[in-house]
């Protein structure tokens, strides 16, 4: 089994402040960890190769800085570790970042499953998965919490998390998976493993070592241009009652009353 | 290529782009400004220099597309086990709007089986046309083949804005078409607004779980295309004159499908699923017991409402994953949302932030849940739900 797993590199959301001056981020800090969804990714892959085995790759695209999330994943147990870094890279969009993994995973080549986080905590948008999936030509299932099984036959049977439940899928390798937190339960980086990721080599393409064709890269490959960042208004802040519980609850219902909201029995035969 | 540039000789050295930088990509070397390679070209920058103008941003784009041959607003009609899904009620909506200002026709693409009646229940909204393949092999969860006919429909009919739900299935299958036609897509947007000098499509969505906004313009390619976050459009209204037709787009050849779905399990312990509810009642950590939920769910059943949960209880094993709401779990947008012994941390608030009424119960008064609740109601749970429950049974 050839497995790569994409992972990104993400600012830890729980420190992220807002600066209520000047209203942006508060950056300094900030540690940078690898995208929470993709550990679970990670760890999905290392249990198929102890399963199945094989190899498990992880690759990235992003500025030199992310050789430290690739040595962690290699101390939770990847084998091998790819990074996509070059200027041209910079200021890509889903577009650009999917076209740019797709041909670092033709470079690594004869895979037979792409593993994935379901969404970036950064970004947000989890468009990278299915979009590297169309930019191999295989097909892509998102939201996986289970991976059941793998047959001789090459097909994968899958349980998918749904908004009102979930559905068992099967279908053929190579295949594009995008995982929920639900799948797994990461292990901690082992001594052993440490001591590896401190030696190991990085592989590490620019623009030049992969098959791409320069247009497609970075700013100049996204069709998207985010031309405002701002932060939301905060809410105001509203009634808090602190007082004898039952008059509590009596003021909290008719101020929903009186803004048209009914709950319960209330709401009558509507 | 595409390159950003500090003109020194307009740099004072002030450090407001520093300060404005989301990604930390500026210094101040010798008191001027120097991106470095975290920069992502987001534009925060020059913005903020604006008196100075001393950074530029030059933009390159592959491949434009014609932009004038695209025309219309179209949207995918998502539908599953014979329903229209909700959020196509919404986005109707929302293409309704937009089509006020453009003045130009508004379509939605149905794939399905028999899917008829639903064409004529998506026209009964005020669309102009239905593009619609019925094939049996279109199955619900089958978006390895809905991709590829989703793309050819739109490649034929050459709509300039192309609008999904932002559920599960809408987010898996719009960035295959995205990407397929070599066009942008905007992640989960909650405002949709037409630039009234270039008319191009402004989508507005939230990042960093809900702590920034981001205004995104497709120019250059088409169509400009979003997932729309679900419960925050306003839905269109059903007319009885329905003027619009169905155009049966047969002649696109359907292929076999690559994913075989074996099973369905509508999971029972959801009366009503998060993305759909109106009323959400969620428990934290606060509830201190898995017992403890049956509370919830009382209220929860009285109201008609979801039972939801912050992560600190799924952990704790209390509550399945299914519930969990926030930024590693599901993002709702009920009309009220009741948070009882959840203190608000920034990832819980990510994903119920939306929400139109929030009502907070927690026992502390300093709990961070109360800078968002609209209402809040200082107190123990154990003894603020029963009498709720009390109340509005009469
Ligand atoms: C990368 C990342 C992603 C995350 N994603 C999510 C996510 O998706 N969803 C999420 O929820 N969290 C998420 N978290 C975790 C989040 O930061 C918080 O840890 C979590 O939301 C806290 O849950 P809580 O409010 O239930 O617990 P606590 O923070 O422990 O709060 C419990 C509250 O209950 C109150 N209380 C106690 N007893 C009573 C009583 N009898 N009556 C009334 N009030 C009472 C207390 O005053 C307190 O305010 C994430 C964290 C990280 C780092
Ligand atoms: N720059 C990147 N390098 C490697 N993997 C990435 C990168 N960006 C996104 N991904 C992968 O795509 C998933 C979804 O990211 P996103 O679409 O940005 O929300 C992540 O969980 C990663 O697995």
């Amino acid at each position: 089994m050839n497995i790569v797993v994409c992972i990104k590199q993400v600012p830890d959301t729980t420190d992220v402040k807002i600066n209520p001056e000047t209203n942006t981020l508060i950056r300094e800090g900030v540690e940078s960890i690898i995208n929470p969804f993709d550990a679970y990714a990670i760890e999905e892959g290392v249990r198929l190769k102890e399963k199945y085995g094989g190899t498990v790759n992880v690759l990235s695209m992003g500025p030199p800085q992310v050789d430290a999330s690739l040595r962690e994943a290699i101390s939770l147990g990847a084998d091998e570790a790819y990074l996509l870094t070059d200027r041209t890279f910079a200021g890509a969009d889903t577009l650009a970042t999917a076209y740019t993994l797709a041909a670092g995973i033709r470079k690594i080549g004869d895979v037979d499953i792409i593993l994935m986080g379901r969404q970036a905590i950064d970004g947000d948008t989890g468009q990278v998965g299915p979009e590297v999936a169309e930019n191999l030509d295989i097909p892509h299932v998102t939201d996986i919490r289970k991976i059941e099984q793998i047959d001789d036959q090459g097909s994968i049977y899958l349980e998918r998390l749904l908004e009102e439940g979930y559905v068992r899928l099967k279908t053929k390798l190579p295949v594009v998976i995008t995982v929920v937190k639900e799948i797994n339960e990461p292990r901690l980086p082992s001594l052993k493993g440490k001591m590896l990721a401190k030696k190991k080599e990085i592989n590490t393409w620019s623009a030049k070592d992969v098959e791409v064709n320069e247009k497609r890269l970075g700013l100049t490959g996204s069709p998207t241009q985010v031309v405002k960042i701002f932060t939301p208004p905060k809410p105001a802040g509203g009634k808090v009652f602190d007082g004898d519980i039952k008059d509590s609850v009596g003021k909290l219902l008719r101020e929903l009353r009186a803004s048209g909201i009914l709950m319960g029995s209330e709401k009558g035969d509507e | 290529m595409s390159s950003i540039e500090v003109i020194f000789d307009k740099c004072i050295g002030c450090g407001l782009c520093v300060k404005a930088c989301p990604f930390a990509a500026i210094e101040l070397v010798d008191k001027k400004a120097v991106i470095n390679e975290k920069c992502t070209y987001c534009g925060a920058c020059v913005d903020a220099c604006k008196k100075y103008q001393a950074i530029v941003i030059t933009r390159h784009t592959f491949e434009k597309h014609d932009v004038t041959q695209y025309k219309g607003i179209c949207v995918y009609a998502e539908h599953r086990h014979g329903k229209l899904s909700s959020v196509v009620a919404e986005i109707i909506g929302a293409a309704l709007k937009l089509k006020n200002i453009l003045k130009v026709p508004t379509s939605a693409i149905l794939l399905g089986h028999n899917v008829k009646p639903l064409a004529e229940e998506i026209l009964s909204y005020g669309v102009d046309e239905v593009w619609m393949i019925d094939n049996p092999k279109i199955g619900d969860f089958a978006e390895d083949i809905q991709a590829g006919l989703v793309t050819q429909v739109i490649l034929e009919k050459k709509p300039e804005i192309f609008l999904g739900g932002g559920t599960i299935f809408g987010r898996s299958l719009l960035p295959k078409v995205a990407s397929n036609i070599g066009t942008g897509l905007t992640a989960d947007c909650t405002e949709l607004e037409i630039d009234p000098e270039t008319k191009l499509l402004k989508q507005t969505r939230p990042a960093f779980g809900g702590n920034i906004m981001a205004t995104i313009l497709c120019q250059y390619h088409r169509p400009q295309m979003a997932t729309v976050r679900h419960k925050v459009m306003k839905e269109a209204a059903k007319t009885d004159s329905t003027q619009g037709k169905i155009i049966e787009m047969n002649h696109i050849p359907v292929p076999d499908p690559v994913i075989e779905v074996l099973e369905f399990v509508q999971e029972e312990s959801e009366t009503v699923n998060l993305a759909d509810a109106d009323f959400i009642i969620s428990g934290g950590r606060g509830i201190k017991d898995p017992k403890n939920f049956a509370l919830i769910q009382e209220l929860a059943k009285a109201v008609g409402g979801a039972v939801g949960a912050s992560r600190a209880a799924v952990d704790a094993g209390w509550i399945p994953y299914s519930h969990q709401v926030g930024q590693t779990g599901k993002t709702v947008n009920p009309k009220i949302y009741i948070a009882c012994g959840i203190s608000g941390a920034i990832q819980h608030l990510a994903g119920m932030k939306g929400s139109d009424i929030i009502i907070a119960i927690n026992s502390d008064p300093e709990a961070p849940i109360f800078d968002v609740a609209h209402f809040g109601i200082v107190g123990d749970l154990f003894e603020v739900v029963p009498e709720l429950l009390k109340q509005i049974n009469g």
